[in-house]
């Protein structure tokens, strides 16, 4: 960290306190999300309400702090999931090669050209209607996670492929190491680096993906609150034009991305600096 | 000499007289036919053009086949009906009909068209064509989606033309709303689509490509130019058959454009820059957005109070595939009981409805009938402002209780919950669902809300009936209860929440049933007003529609733009488009053939 621009080092804390802030919303928030206060709408920020508060006389602060839950919760897990089947079947098309390598790379492709967000809509079509925020939530990262597997899985194994050529692979291979021990032991760990720059830029992707879908209304539905959620009123530009408190979501979702491209820069430097 | 003086005196007599005949012509009417429509529009400038907004392009200009409110909007700009309401007023006035005459027994109507009359190019119209007009919306391979209307008493009316100027219609029975079944039919020239119709084509004629020249009617413009994306430009009709009050025809207007901006936002963005005239509709928020830039700017912003649009909550009362949907059918119970439809109404803060989602500028509803429309309104219906006591009475007295956390249960001890679905495409109906939300919170009820693509929606409501309850809302295109027929007869099927019922399920719906049927064949108002007043009094009991809030007409215009007299009624700015002009004042561009 120590050689990292000012700038990155601050996007990165700042992703960091928004984390922390996010996963203490219990502790921080001064009032319940959900509560209506019908005869303060649409107020400007005060000592009462510190960011103001939404349509309904929501307080804005609280709904940021807790929709951040959903949110990031929602990219965490599509994202461990892309990863996860992204690094099983990379490895596997790049160990062995052959006709697995051709059939899981066209599968990739396939995925690849997939509008996940129609395939979103249609999956909702046959969900029952009664799901829970969670429950939808954890929909939405399982879709998101499982379309977006096919990115990691070809650089995963383009690593591999390059990783089983090595001197010290073949040489374990001479000594009669088994295919699950070289694959832990000599090619799994030269992925590591891959994988984190990986998870940099699919998190704040998915981030936004869960944003997109809630802006458009088909994400969480309200009471639960997420900063895709929080944007909705922006589509009217009476809200935008008349109360700016209203847009302060927006900075979540920059300060996110931004944090999330600086880590990624980051670790693609800490990577090259390893390599080289 | 005295001859001289004489003839002298003759020859400045005459031709003092023909200076003051001259004089006096110059601000007198043109030469027409006796016959036309003189209106009380007050005499404005002729000239300049108008650029209204459409949400997407239209489908079609064919009248027969049009749908969407798109196609419809530019056609009835292009054509004209015998009968016409008055959007304003709501009652019925002569339109290409000079007069008509009703038999006793209210089964025939003769129609007596104006002299006089002319397509937009230039070709004569007379009971001929009205003939044509009514054979082709009633001919069953053309589809027609007003043919329903043309059928009374399970026949369709018939037509007979008795000269040039006059036609006798037929009815199997007595129709109570009688003339007002002329309204928006679009009399159709029998020269230019009695072809198309006998080769079986006419759905396929006057589509968007069509020639301007091969398209006529009897509106106030006519298709000039067709940019396909970009915009309709409608001209003057040189033919037309309205006059204002000096005699003078109209429209004032040189050229209609109608251009193509797919949001309310955007449509507001153009009109605040100056690339628009006027904002057939818009949301509260805009609308007091453009009243703080109007204070400057000058432009008309009306708000024409409520329409007849009544938004609504409704449950899934019909039979639902207990196999399949078993979590829908076993609530269902609650659903079908009316004390909890009543405590779910009671429970409803509507006046917040109003505030929060339409910022002020609408009314709450107690019953399907807005105050827009007063002439059918029955005012004796009780508005009861939301009480949770009275909920948790009517709830306790069907059984339900409370458990230590304050949620809601029935008499078997089942947590009272539900869906609402909404469609994604309403944000206002979206809000009204979180207002909704909180509101049962309070009695203990956990409501999820989910927002579905429109079609999904409808596919839900309709065909797979796969939902538990729904806000939607309905607008009728006339303020008599007959356009209502389908919503409210239990075999309709915009019955909503149990449509296309083979006999009626509950013997309220076979009242209401009885009620409208008898309504519509009743020729006394007084004793039609006291039936529907009893429909209304029936839903408002039994609420399968718990009616919620009826938005106002909120519209608005450039600043100069003379006769702008929003309706309540759709068109609700456009209605009287021939007599809108533009004031003769400095600046302004669109009266000297400015930009855009």
């Amino acid at each position: 960290m120590k050689s990292l621009p000012l700038l990155q080092k601050l996007a990165i804390a700042v992703l960091i306190c928004l984390h922390l802030a996010v996963l203490g919303a219990r502790f921080l928030a001064p009032y319940d999300p959900t509560e209506q206060n019908r005869a303060s709408t649409l107020t400007a920020p005060s000592r009462i309400f510190p960011l103001g508060t939404d349509e309904f006389g929501r307080d804005q602060l609280s709904r940021m702090l807790w929709g951040g839950q959903i949110s990031l919760a929602t990219g965490w897990i599509a994202t461990l999931l892309a990863l996860g089947i992204g690094l099983t079947l990379g490895v596997a098309a790049g160990f062995w090669g052959g006709w697995s390598d051709a059939l899981l790379m066209r599968g990739a492709e396939l995925f690849l050209a997939l509008p996940w967000l129609y395939l979103l809509l249609a999956v909702r079509a046959f969900l029952p209607l009664s799901l829970s925020p969670w429950a939808m939530a954890l929909m939405i990262a399982a879709i998101i996670g499982t379309v977006g597997w096919a990115r990691p899985a070809r650089l995963i194994r383009g690593v591999v492929l390059s990783a089983k050529e090595r001197e010290f692979v073949y040489a374990a291979r001479g000594f009669g190491a088994s295919p699950w021990r070289l694959i832990t032991k000599h090619c799994l760990p030269e992925t590591y680096g891959v994988l984190l720059t990986q998870a940099a830029l699919l998190l704040p992707q998915f981030i936004l993906a869960e944003v997109t879908l809630s802006f458009l209304g088909f994400g969480v539905a309200e009471p639960a609150v997420s900063w895709g959620n929080l944007l909705q009123p922006l589509r009217q530009i009476s809200i935008i034009g008349g109360y700016w408190w209203m847009t302060l979501p927006v900075l979540l979702v920059v300060a996110v991305a931004w944090g999330f491209s600086a880590l990624e820069d980051a670790l693609a430097s800490s990577n090259r600096a390893n390599s080289g | 000499m005295k001859s001289d003086n004489l003839c002298r005196i003759i020859a400045i007599s005459v031709c003092a007289v023909s200076v003051c005949l001259v004089v006096c012509n110059l601000g007198a009417a043109p030469d027409l036919p006796p016959d036309f429509l003189r209106t009380d529009a007050p005499a404005g400038t002729f000239g300049g053009k108008l650029l209204v907004l459409e949400r997407s392009e239209p489908k079609t200009l064919n009248p027969v086949t049009a749908l969407d409110a798109p196609s419809r909007d530019l056609i009835r700009r292009m054509t004209a009906d015998l009968v016409s309401i008055n959007r304003r007023t709501l009652e019925t006035e002569p339109s290409l009909a000079k007069a008509w005459t009703v038999s006793r027994d209210g089964r025939e109507f003769v129609v007596q068209l104006r002299r006089g009359l002319r397509f937009s190019d230039g070709q004569p119209m007379d009971a001929d064509d009205v003939v044509f007009t009514f054979q082709v919306y009633l001919d069953e391979s053309v589809h027609s989606p007003q043919r329903d209307l043309l059928v009374v008493g399970g026949q369709p009316i018939s037509v007979e033309k008795l000269d040039s100027l006059r036609v006798r219609f037929r009815l199997a029975q007595p129709y109570a709303a009688a003339e007002r079944i002329f309204d928006s039919l679009a009399v159709l020239p029998r020269h230019l689509l009695e072809k198309p119709w006998h080769d079986g084509k006419l759905a396929e004629a006057w589509s968007l490509n069509v020639a301007p020249a091969a398209i006529a009617g009897m509106g106030p413009f006519r298709l000039k130019e067709y940019v396909p994306g970009e915009k309709i430009v409608l001209e003057k009709n040189p033919y037309y058959w309205k006059t204002n009050r000096s005699g003078n025809r109209l429209p004032y207007l040189d050229q209609l454009e109608f251009r193509f901006v797919p949001s309310e936002d955007t449509q507001v963005l153009r009109f605040m820059s100056g690339e628009a005239d006027i904002l057939n509709r818009v949301g509260a928020r805009n609308f007091e957005m453009l009243s703080h830039a109007a204070r400057t700017k000058g432009d008309q912003l009306i708000d024409a109070g409520p329409g007849l649009e009544y938004n609504f909550l409704f449950f899934n009362l019909g039979m639902v595939d207990a196999q399949r949907f078993p979590e829908i059918a076993g609530r269902q119970t609650w659903f079908r009981d009316v004390g909890f439809r009543q405590a779910i109404s009671a429970a409803l803060d509507r006046d917040a409805i109003v505030r929060l989602v339409y910022g002020g500028r609408a009314a709450p509803l107690w019953g399907h009938v807005t105050p827009a429309n007063r002439l059918w309104i029955n005012a004796s219906l009780p508005r009861p402002s939301q009480s949770l006591e009275m909920a948790r009475s009517l709830l306790q007295g069907r059984g339900f209780h409370w458990n230590a956390d304050g949620a809601l249960l029935d008499a078997s001890g089942k947590p009272v919950e539900f869906s609402i679905v909404v469609s994604s495409s309403s944000p206002e109906r979206a809000q009204i669902a979180t207002v909704i939300q909180d509101d049962l919170k309070k009695l203990g009820i956990q409501v999820q809300v989910v927002s579905l693509e429109f079609r999904a929606l409808i596919d839900r409501l309709l065909n797979s009936r796969q939902y538990e309850a729904c806000i939607l809302g309905l607008v009728s295109g006339d303020a008599d209860p007959n356009p209502e027929m389908n919503v409210w007869l239990s075999t309709g099927g915009s019955h909503l929440w149990n449509p296309n019922q083979e006999k009626p399920m509950t013997p309220w719906e076979a009242e209401i049933d009885r009620l409208m049927r008898q309504q519509m064949t009743t020729l006394d108002h007084a004793e039609r007003k006291r039936l529907y007043d009893r429909v209304q009094q029936i839903a408002a009991e039994n609420l399968p529609l718990i009616c919620l809030a009826s938005p106002a007409i909120l519209v608005a215009a450039r600043r100069g733009l003379g006769n702008f007299q929003p309706a309540v009624l759709d068109h609700y700015t456009l209605w009287n488009v021939e007599q809108l002009y533009w004031r003769r004042a400095a600046g302004n561009a669109r009266l000297q053939g400015g930009p855009n």
